[in-house]
Parts: structure tokens; sequence; C-alpha cells
């Protein structure tokens, strides 16, 4: 059904760290990689090699600038986005298939792509460009949380994690349950004062981001540089010269 | 958001053609014989003409029976079931009037609302959608039952109705534009409560996530269709309502002003439907430091 849970059991999800963060998109290669060679259709590349090369990701990494208004040096920010299993998730709603729903078990929300038309309606609904449409299999595509890797017990302990967290070199990447107020992404989002992504859209993200740390502050800039050098009282050899010279 | 020709062809023909079904149905328009073969022909033909041209969107068509099992949630699958029950619930009504002199007012009526309900679901599937402003917003099922309804007065060859309608169909779009303009201001989503980063200064993007476009990009974000916004707009206006209102007003029981006049309505909504595409404006837009 495409009716929401009234509550789920656990809320999987992730908290990015925008101030760890490096930029370097090897989340998006990883999971490009593991969701092209596991579960569901492969998220194929249009062109790859071509003059106008498209493809499928589950996750891609933006880059802002931020300038403060109180005049503190501008800074950078790098943003990994992927879906972000909201808890009111409207592409869930929209589907007019089922395809798409939200488990109750732990709050992932999926597609069932041997369901999915492929009308596109979920990517509409979905406020943060979550969802593609794979140019190729004409299903929807999102991010899973690796839901094959996660609870797979073929898999060392360690690896249990979704992709794109398990390859981040930062460390900028965590996982948990956001439900469970004791767990270890829970603490970081109380500590570090985690934000919503567009809370105004009434979708109530699970995942969280968490802010980068305020700056320290530039010293007060120097007096400026005067643009014409300054010869006033100058003696000696250079008086000299500085003389002679405006003599010319 | 990205004007796709399926689209806007299946909601500009399916909507005329539902609304002319709902004057059959309704029996304001009540013909019999081969008269009612050509004129329910011409309402299923265009609403199914509209079915099928939507499914050509579809990534896999094969599975569209699945899209009629979720109607307590999607609007979309809620236009499916409305859609297909109007048609067949219409059908012994449309058949007794063809064969038998013998319309059947019952399955009419409630074959007529279904239609005009199945208009209201397609309507709903866009202004439910939050994150485009411009179409989450009264003024869009207005816009869609009016133009329905209008279309569908001009084939019923309802011209007083019709010059009622278009008038209606002239105020709604004009205030679906006017309101519209201010949709995405008033939801209050910028660059800074996308990437929530908003709080500590001004946000600008500094690198797209890929040097190329991707999907979402091509779908939307559509910035050419804002060009020529305001001569597409006089010339929807024009052609939908104003233009069919005067032919209507100088020769109002002549055949031929009824036919041009739907002919005309037809094409300033086929304009019109491109500019509701064209000139919506995604919130995920924003991201990429673009509307």
């Amino acid at each position: 059904m495409t009716t929401l849970p009234q509550t789920t059991e656990k809320k999987l999800g992730l908290v990015i760290d925008l101030d760890t963060c490096v930029g370097c998109h090897a989340c998006v290669v990883s999971c490009k990689g593991w969701n092209t060679e596991n579960y569901g259709a492969p998220l194929s590349d249009v062109d790859p090699y071509g003059a106008d090369p498209v493809g499928t990701f589950l996750n891609r990494v933006h880059t802002y600038e931020v300038t403060p208004d109180d005049g503190a040096s501008a800074f950078a920010v790098h943003m990994p986005k992927s879906c972000l299993h909201c808890e009111d998730a409207p592409c869930v709603t929209v589907c007019p298939t089922g395809a798409s729903y939200k488990r109750t078990e732990d709050g992932i929300v999926l597609v069932n792509e041997q369901d999915c038309i492929g009308c596109g309606l979920c990517a509409w609904a979905c406020p943060y460009g979550a969802r593609e449409m794979d140019a190729l299999a004409g299903v929807m595509k999102k991010c899973t949380l690796c839901v094959d890797r996660i609870y797979n017990d073929t898999l060392p302990e360690e690896d249990r994690v979704p992709a794109c967290v398990r390859t981040c070199p930062a460390g900028a990447r965590h996982f948990g349950d956001l439900g469970d107020d004791s767990s270890a992404v829970s603490k970081l989002v109380s500590e570090r004062d985690g934000i919503d992504l567009m809370p105004e859209q009434g979708t109530k993200p699970v995942n969280k981001y968490l802010p980068p740390r305020l700056r320290d502050a530039l010293p007060a800039a120097a007096a400026p540089m005067p643009t014409d050098p300054e010869t006033q009282g100058l003696d000696g050899f250079l008086g000299w010269i500085d003389r002679t010279l405006e003599r010319f | 958001m990205h004007p796709a020709p399926s689209i806007i062809a299946f909601t500009t023909l399916s909507g005329m053609g539902l609304g002319l079904l709902v004057f059959l149905g309704l029996g304001i328009t009540a013909p019999t014989g081969l008269a009612a073969f050509l004129w329910f022909g011409l309402g299923y033909g265009l609403t199914i003409a509209g079915l099928a041209a939507s499914a050509f969107h579809l990534g896999h068509p094969e599975r569209a029976l699945k899209a009629f099992t979720q109607w307590r949630s999607s609007w979309l699958s809620r236009e499916a079931v409305l859609a297909t029950a109007a048609l067949v619930i219409m059908a012994p009504h449309a058949a007794g009037s063809v064969f038998w002199n013998m319309p059947l007012a019952g399955f009419g009526l409630i074959g007529g609302v279904l239609s005009l309900m199945t208009i209201l679901a397609t309507a709903m599937i866009y202004a439910q959608l939050r994150t485009v402003p411009r179409w989450h917003h009264w003024t869009t099922p207005a816009v869609f039952l009016l133009a329905g309804l209008t279309g569908g007065a001009l084939l019923a060859g309802q011209p007083l109705i019709g010059q009622l309608l278009l008038a209606w169909l002239a105020v709604a779009l004009a205030l679906h534009w006017m309101l519209g303009d201010r949709q995405f201001a008033l939801t209050g989503s910028t660059l800074g409560t996308a990437t929530g980063l908003g709080a500590r200064g001004r946000v600008r993007q500094l690198e797209p996530p890929h040097s190329g476009q991707n999907y979402l990009m091509r779908e939307m974000i559509h910035v050419v269709g804002r060009k020529h916004a305001l001569k597409l707009r006089v010339l929807a206006l024009l052609g939908a309502a104003i233009v069919p209102s005067l032919l209507l007003w100088l020769m109002p029981f002549s055949v031929f002003a009824l036919s041009a006049a739907a002919i005309l309505h037809l094409m300033g909504m086929l304009a019109s439907r491109w500019l509701f595409f064209a000139q919506a404006e995604h919130v995920v837009g924003l991201y990429y430091g673009q509307r």
C-alpha cells in the first residue's frame, strides 16, 4: 500500500557531517558501484564516453559557498544528497501502483521495481531530487539505504552499513537508528544541532545534516596600504636617491 | 517542469472529451441515433486518445493495470479508476441513445458525475505537489474543471452555457497566472532552506555535482518556456476564451462558429497547458542554483 505507516519500529537513516565532508565524491562512486552490481536494475549511463554523458545516481555531492552576513570569512560546504527516508514521504503516497512504500520495521523508503510503471510522479513529489528514473530500465531508482548490506549476514560485520558510509574516508557519514534517542547518531544530532533540509516542505526527513562548526574569525584587517609610497623625512643614501630622482 | 507533449495532449484532449461526456451524460445535450453515435464517439474518442497518449509517457506501459490499485492514497490511481468507471457506466446510456433511441438517464447521470470527478482527479495530480508551488493552488483544479467543461460545452453545441463558461475560464486562467507568479516566494523555500545553511549567511552554488545534465535537471528545470511567457499567456487567453467568445457572440447559433470556437479553444488550451508545465518551477532547482 502506498499509504504511509503511522509509526515505524526504527528510523534508520544517515547523519551527514557538513563540517567533515571534503567533497571527494567517493560515496557517489561506491554507491553507484554497489547499486549497479547488486539489488535491482543497474544504474545505467547513457553515452558514457561520448560528448553528452548522463547517468543515474542515487547520491550526488553539491558544493556551496556561504558568505556570513556578519563579515566573518566565507567558506565552502560539500553537501552529499541522497534519499532522506522522510517520515511523511510525499513520494510514497502519490505512487499509483503501490511500487513505492515505506517499511514499517525500519522506515526505509523503497521501490518495488517489478510494480513500477515509470510514470515519474514520485520524482516530481520529492523536493530533494532523491529519485531518478533510469533511462534504460524505465523504472524509478532511489537510495535503498543499502538494504542488501545492512541485514546481510554473509558480509563481515563492519561492512553491514550503507556503501557510502563504509567508503567515506573522512568519516563524514554516520548510519544508525534516529528513532532511538540513545543511539550514536541521535546523540550526534543533539550535540551538533542537526538540521532538516527544507523543513517547510513538511516531509519530516529522517536523515539529518550537521552544520559546519563556527569558524575562528580573522583578526581585524590592517590599515590599508597607501597608494603612493611616502618618502617624507627619508635621509641618508636613500633620501639622496629620492631627492635626485625627484628632480627629473 | 519539462513540458512533455504526451502529457499536454493527454490532459487537454481527455479533459475536453470528459467535458463533452458530462453534457451528454447529464442529458443537457441529448442526441439519439446517428447524432448520438457521432457525439458519444467524439467524447469517448477524445478521452481514450488522451489516455493512450498518457501511456506513452510511462516507462513500463505494460504494467499500467497496477495503477488501479492505490486509489486510497494516490490521485493518479484515482484518475485511472474514475476514468474507467466513467466510460464503463456511461456505455449503456450511450448505447441506448445510439441504437434504441432510449437514453438511460440514471447511467448517464452517474457517468457524467464520474467524468467531472475524473477531470478533478487529473487536476489534483498536479495540485497536490507542494514541490511545484505554482501548481499547489486552488486555481489548478479550477482551470482544469472549467477548461474541460468549456470544451465540452462547445463540442456539445451549447453556445449559451459555453459563453458563460468561457468567461469563467478566462478569469480562472488569469488568476492562475497572476497568483501563481507569487506562489514560489510564498513557500519560503530558498537555497538557504534547501541546504539548511541559510542561517549562517548567503548561500551560492559553487560547483554542481556533475558537469553534465541529469534526469532531475531535464525533468524539473525548464527555463526556455519562461522567456516568452507573457506572449504565450496573451495568445492562450485569446485562443482559449476571448476569440471563441466573440465568435459565439457574433454568430450564436451557427455550427460553423461553434466548430471554429471549439478548435480555437483547443489550440488556446494546448498553449496554456504547455505554459502550465513550462512555467512551473520545482523546488529541487534550488539545489542547482536554478529555478
